[in-house]
C-alpha cells in the first residue's frame, strides 16, 4: 500500500474543502435552519407529534441523512470527475498508485466532508429542538456507513460521467427523489397501505429508518433490515468499483 | 551500459481502429538525452503515454530499469517523471501545494527543502504561494516540470516542453535539461523544433505514422546524411557562371559574389579540388571560402517525405 499517496490525495481533496470552508459550513447551517422554520414551525404546528416524538425532533435524522447522502455523492463524483475534466488525471494514472489507493483517497475525503456537514447539521438542530440519542454507537455507525457508501456511489458516477450534465443527472433524477420519498420528513406508517408497500422498494427508507431508530429507538422497518440494506448497497458499489478497476473502464484508453 | 528503458515491439490500436504505433522497439541508455522528432499525429505522445501508464498498449513490452511497466508498475513508475504536452493543473491550488502533492503521490515523504530546491531551480520560488490560475502560460509549464521533478525521477519525459514558449524560457529549459543530465537523469523529449534536438540531444529518433524510422547519434546522423555546402566568395562580382565552370553544377548568389557548391562528404571524391582548380583557371579571385553542414531539419524533411512518398 502506498500510504503516502493516499494521504497526498486525501489532503489535496480536503484542501479544496478548506478553501471554501465558509461556504461548506454556512450552507448546511442555513438550510437546516430554514427546514426547521418551514417544516418545524409551519407543519409542526399542525402535526405536533409523530409516534410520540415532537415533529421538530422527528425530522432531524432525515434531515441529516438527506444532506449527508447528497454531500457524499456530489463531493466524490466531483472530486474524481474534475481531474478528468481538466486533464490532471494524467498524474494519477502515471503515479505508482493502484486504483484501490485512488478510491480510498477520494472516497475517504468525500466521506469526511459529508461527515463534517452531518455533524454541523446535528449541532444546528440541537439549537432548535431537544435531541436525545438512544444508541450513539449505532448512530455513528449508520452515519459513517452512509457517508462511505454514498461516496462510493459518487465516485462511480464521477468515473462514468462524460460531461457536467451527466454528473448532475443521477443525483438529481434518482437520489434526491428517493431521499424525499424515503420517509425523511414523515413516518412511512403515515402513508396509505399501498404506498407503504411501494416504499419498501426504496433503499433510502431503510437507511433513514435505521438512523432514526438510533435516535429514538423506533423505526419504520426492523433495524436488521436497515443494516442488511446498507450492507447490500455498499457491496453493490464495491463490486462496480472492482469491475472498473479490472477493466480500466472510462479511465485508461 | 545497460538500457534504463527498453521498448519491445510496442503496438497500439485505439478504439475505433486507428493504429497509432506499429511495432516500436527502442533501447535508451541511462543518462542520455533522446529527442523524438516526428510530424503531428506520428505517435510520440501515444508512445510516452503507454510508458507512463496513461494508456494501455495493445501488445509489446516496456521495462524501466528492468521493471515491467504492467507487472511491476509501482517500481517502474516510481522512476519516471512526466511533463505532459497539454498544460493540466488544478487552477485554484497554490504552486507549492501542487508540487508537494506530486511528491506524495509518488510515495515520497514530505521534504520541504527538496520542494524548495525544485521551485528555485525553475524560478518559481517567488510565486510559490500564488494560485496556478494567476500564472502565465510559461510559468505553468515550469510548474508542470516542477511537479515531474518533485519525486526525483531517474527518467524524465518531456512532451513538447517548449511548445508556445518564448526564446528566453526555451534557453532556460535547455539549461535545466543540461543540469538534469549532469545529475544522471535520462531524458526523452519530443519536439517539433529541430534546432532544439540539435542543441541538446545526444541521440535523435524520427517517428512517423507509428513507426520509428531511425534512431541514431545526432553527430553521426548528421555526418551520415549530412550534405555540405562550399561557398566561394569572390572579390569581384560576376554576372553569370563562367562556361568553364558549368560542369560543376554550381549556384551563383543573387549579388554575383558567391558561388555555392553542394557536395556529399561521404563520397570518395567530393570534387572540391577540381572545382578550385577550375575557379583559379577561370581567373576568378577568391576572397573567402567556407563550408556549411546541412541541418537536422533538412535530414528530417528528407526522411519523412521519403517515407510518405
Ligand atoms: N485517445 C485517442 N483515441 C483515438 N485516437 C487517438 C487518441 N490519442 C491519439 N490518437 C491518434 O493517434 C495518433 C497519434 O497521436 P499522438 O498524440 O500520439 O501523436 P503525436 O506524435 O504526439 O502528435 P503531436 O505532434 O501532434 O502531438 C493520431 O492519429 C491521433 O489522432
Ligand atoms: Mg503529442
Amino acid at each position: 500500500m502506498n500510504w503516502l499517496a493516499i494521504a497526498a490525495i486525501y489532503r489535496f481533496e480536503m484542501n479544496r474543502f478548506f478553501r471554501t470552508l465558509m461556504q461548506s459550513f454556512l450552507s448546511p447551517v442555513l438550510s437546516t435552519s430554514l427546514y426547521f422554520i418551514v417544516f418545524g414551525a409551519a407543519i409542526g404546528s399542525r402535526i405536533r407529534e409523530v409516534e410520540g416524538i415532537s415533529y421538530g425532533a422527528f425530522i432531524v435524522p432525515g434531515l441529516v441523512m438527506l444532506s449527508v447522502m447528497t454531500q457524499a455523492l456530489s463531493n466524490a463524483s466531483f472530486g474524481i470527475y474534475f481531474p478528468k475534466f481538466i486533464g490532471t488525471i494524467y498524474e494519477l494514472l502515471s503515479a505508482p498508485v493502484s486504483f484501490l489507493e485512488i478510491v480510498i483517497g477520494y472516497v475517504g475525503a468525500a466521506a469526511t466532508k459529508a461527515l463534517f456537514i452531518g455533524a454541523v447539521i446535528l449541532a444546528t438542530a440541537s439549537f432548535f429542538v431537544d435531541l436525545s440519542i438512544a444508541h450513539p454507537a449505532a448512530m455513528v455507525a449508520f452515519l459513517l456507513l452512509t457517508c462511505f457508501s454514498f461516496a462510493l456511489l459518487g465516485f462511480i458516477i464521477g468515473i462514468w460521467a462524460g460531461n457536467f450534465e451527466q454528473l448532475q443527472i443521477v443525483p438529481l433524477l434518482v437520489v434526491t427523489p428517493l431521499v424525499f420519498l424515503g420517509g425523511a420528513f414523515y413516518s412511512t406508517s403515515m402513508l396509505p397501505p399501498v404506498w407503504q408497500k411501494i416504499t419498501l422498494f426504496n433503499p433510502v427508507v431503510y437507511l433513514v429508518s435505521g438512523f432514526r431508530w438510533s435516535f429514538f429507538g423506533m423505526a419504520d422497518v426492523p433495524v436488521g433490515w436497515s443494516l442488511l440494506a446498507i450492507a447490500l448497497f455498499t457491496a453493490a458499489c464495491l463490486t462496480v468499483i472492482w469491475w472498473i478497476f479490472r477493466t480500466g473502464w472510462r479511465i485508461r484508453s | 551500459m545497460p538500457a534504463i528503458l527498453s521498448i519491445r515491439d510496442l503496438r497500439k490500436t485505439y478504439q475505433g481502429g486507428l493504429e497509432a504505433l506499429k511495432g516500436v522497439s527502442l533501447d535508451i541508455e541511462e543518462g542520455e538525452i533522446l529527442a523524438l522528432l516526428g510530424p503531428n499525429g506520428a505517435g510520440k505522445t501515444t508512445l510516452i503515454s503507454i510508458i507512463c501508464g496513461i494508456t494501455t498498449a495493445s501488445s509489446g513490452t516496456v521495462t524501466v530499469a528492468g521493471h515491467d511497466i504492467v507487472d511491476e508498475f509501482r517500481a517502474a513508475r516510481a522512476l519516471i517523471g512526466l511533463v505532459p504536452q497539454d498544460i493540466a493543473l488544478e487552477p485554484f491550488e497554490k504552486v507549492r501545494n501542487t508540487v508537494r502533492f506530486s511528491r506524495g503521490l509518488f510515495g515520497k515523504r514530505r521534504d520541504d527543502a527538496r520542494v524548495e530546491d525544485v521551485l528555485r531551480r525553475l524560478s518559481l520560488w517567488d510565486r510559490r504561494d500564488a494560485q496556478i490560475k494567476e500564472l502565465s502560460g510559461g510559468m505553468k509549464r515550469r510548474v508542470l516540470i516542477a511537479k515531474a521533478l518533485a519525486h526525483e525521477p531517474r527518467v524524465l519525459f518531456l512532451d513538447e516542453p517548449t511548445a508556445g514558449v518564448d526564446v528566453e524560457l526555451r534557453r532556460d529549459m535547455w539549461e535545466i535539461v543540461a543540469e538534469l543530465k549532469a545529475s544522471g537523469v535520462t531524458i526523452i523529449l519530443t519536439t517539433h523544433y529541430i534546432e532544439e534536438a540539435e542543441a541538446i540531444a545526444d541521440r535523435v529518433g524520427v517517428i512517423s505514422r507509428g513507426r520509428l524510422l531511425l534512431v541514431e547519434e545526432k553527430a553521426r546522423l548528421m555526418k551520415r546524411m549530412g550534405r555540405k555546402q562550399l561557398e566561394v566568395e569572390l572579390t569581384d562580382p560576376i554576372p553569370e557562371i563562367p562556361p568553364a565552370l558549368a560542369r560543376h553544377r554550381l549556384r551563383l548568389s543573387r549579388d554575383g559574389r558567391r558561388l555555392i557548391f553542394t557536395y556529399d562528404r561521404q563520397g570518395r571524391r567530393t570534387g572540391i579540388t577540381a572545382l578550385l582548380n577550375d575557379v583559379a583557371a577561370a581567373g576568378l579571385v577568391l576572397r573567402d571560402v567556407q563550408t556549411r553542414q546541412s541541418s537536422l531539419e533538412d535530414i528530417f524533411v528528407d526522411l519523412v517525405h521519403g517515407e510518405q512518398a
